[in-house]
């Protein structure tokens, strides 16, 4: 099977303030994969997760050392030069408690195309309702499009805030622990998704739930204390993993 | 048995504590009641001799005149006029002001500014009055040599100036109220920073915000001495915001000031004009808190 690089990460170094979040990282992403990143709190991995779309930027004090190659054109997108607004155009995002705006569930997934100066309401529309079918929620919400998404349930505002991504076709989706705030059926389902995104989008998910990072990923990457233990496939980490460290966490034995 | 003792003892103290809280909710209750019972009572015989017809349609109100006339319509004229200027000027000033402060400003300048910023409200009104007489309006005369001594642009500006703080620091509050997450899921979606501003985290502060153009609008409409001092005393029928006029409050401290004895009509058309301003600014306020019930925004 023939695999492209997506995003290749090189010593990259991450630091708040004076305190190093992480340290020398270097993985390579694969292009239309899922690659799960693990490990306990406070190991780095939703931080690096931030680096893919310069999250970092909005506050003040942090710094980026190294290099994050996005291809197909092979750019460093931690240059200073490289706009993290433009880099925020090909990046979607997914976070971790639901973040519907107070819109219609409607303008909630035009948002993109709006902030992007696109105004035909035809073309809007029909994104509105492809990216509502892609992420399983059209049924669901179709005769209550104008209604405010507040009113959704958890799980239909994260298939929300997964559509919204997708109406503005990203080449990469970020999801930072999408299904820490919901139940499992709901849980069920955005992973099931994960799987159908995968056949278009490069997928990278931060996870605290082993089982998930199991069922969905391609690769995983375990990090422990800003460092990268182990990255491979994930059939291999979560059954003969090289490093003790990995097997540790992912027995349970801490973590 | 010592347990329950002490239990009994804890419930007594609720039930005090409780009805402690009621009865403190009930007085302002109970005053408020109060005001608006005295404003109908001594507002009740000024209608048993005045029509509410002419009340209402006459253009002209010269109470204290022999030939008096009772028409409210040149007060209420005069307290728009100058509420509307002065909200000409403090809504957007305010708002982009607090818009700045809360998605701009570092977090130190935001320290420091808001608490200068909120020192304009703590001084006197009084001094704004003076300021307004005695500054802008010779500052505007510069401009518009025809303007009179006494006017409602002045007054209005200068009340426009007093109540900035009002709209800023509220809507800056409900603005830095916004979570986080939100202004994240816009940035993540390509926005800028005033996209972000202005289409996720004003539409999620509206409530907060209307509350503070309606505080701004209440206080507008009640305040007395900048428009006492500054507007002239003259009850005018006129929307030409260069001519001296008089507001509602402005025509209950000329006549409180005088001595006209009680139980005369002149005397009544104090609380006259006082239920007026009730009413509208409770119209107000009612249309605030619908606003706010409609667009409450949960996020």
């Amino acid at each position: 099977m023939v695999t492209t690089f997506k995003a290749q990460v090189q010593n990259l170094h991450f630091y708040y303030g004076t305190v190093e979040a992480l340290k020398n990282i270097s993985i390579s992403i694969q292009e239309k994969k899922v690659t799960a990143m693990i490990g306990p709190s406070g190991c780095g991995k939703t931080t690096l997760l931030r680096c893919f779309n310069r999250m970092h930027d909005l506050y003040p004090g942090n710094r980026y050392e190294g290099e994050i190659t996005l291809y197909p054109e092979g750019k460093n997108i931690l240059d200073p030069k490289v706009d993290p607004i433009e880099l925020r155009m090909r990046i979607g995002m997914v976070f971790q408690k639901p973040n519907p705006f107070p819109k219609s569930i409607y303008e909630n997934v035009a948002y993109g195309l709006r902030v992007r100066g696109i105004t035909q309401k035809s073309i809007i529309g029909e994104k509105v309702e492809e990216s509502l079918r892609y992420a399983a929620l059209w049924d669901e919400v179709k005769d209550r499009l104008y209604h405010l998404a507040s009113n959704l349930s958890g799980g239909q505002q994260q298939r929300l805030c997964i559509a919204r991504t997708l109406a503005i076709d990203p080449e990469i989706i970020l999801f930072d622990e999408p299904t820490s705030a919901l139940d499992p059926t709901a849980t069920q389902k955005i992973e099931e998704l994960m799987e159908t995104l995968k056949e278009k989008y490069t997928i990278i998910t931060v996870t605290h739930n082993m089982q998930q990072a199991a069922r969905v990923s391609d690769y995983t990457a375990f990090f422990y204390l800003g460092e990268l233990i182990e990255f491979d496939k994930t059939e291999n980490i979560f059954t003969n993993p090289k490093v003790k460290k990995t097997e540790e966490y992912i027995t349970g034995r801490f973590g | 048995m010592k347990t329950s003792y002490y239990r009994r003892i804890e419930r007594f103290k609720d039930t005090c504590i409780r009805g402690i809280l009621f009865s403190s909710a009930l007085c302002s209750i109970l005053i408020t009641a109060a005001i608006v019972f005295v404003l109908f009572y001594e507002s009740i015989p000024f209608f048993k001799s005045v029509s509410f017809k002419q009340f209402l349609f006459d253009k002209q109100w010269t109470p204290l005149f022999s030939d008096a006339h009772y028409g409210i319509l040149p007060l209420i004229c005069g307290t728009f006029l100058t509420t509307l200027i002065a909200l000409i000027l403090a809504i957007p000033l305010g708002t982009i002001m607090a818009i700045y402060l809360s998605e701009y400003a570092s977090h130190k300048f935001r320290e420091t500014l808001k608490p200068l910023l909120e020192l304009l409200s703590a001084v006197p009104t009084v001094i704004y009055g003076y300021f307004a007489l005695l500054f802008v309006t010779p500052l505007l005369q510069t401009i518009l040599p025809s303007l009179s001594g006494f006017n409602v642009l002045g007054a209005g500006l200068t009340m426009g100036i007093m109540i900035i703080p009002y709209v800023s620091s509220l809507s800056e509050d409900a603005m830095h109220a916004v979570p986080m997450p939100l202004r994240e899921g816009s940035y993540a979606m390509g926005a800028t920073h005033f996209q972000t501003a202005i289409r996720v985290v004003i539409p999620a502060a509206f409530s907060g915000i209307t509350s503070s153009y309606i505080l701004a609008i209440s206080r507008a409409i009640g305040e007395t001495m900048v428009v006492a001092i500054a507007a002239g005393m003259q009850p005018n029928l006129t929307l030409n915001p260069l001519e001296p006029a008089q507001t509602l409050t402005a025509y209950i401290v000329q006549v409180s000031l005088g001595d006209l004895p009680h139980g005369t009509l002149g005397y009544q058309t104090i609380f006259v004009c006082g239920l007026t301003l009730f009413f509208i600014t409770l119209c107000f306020n009612i249309v605030g808190h619908s606003l706010r019930k409609k667009f409450r925004e949960v996020y």
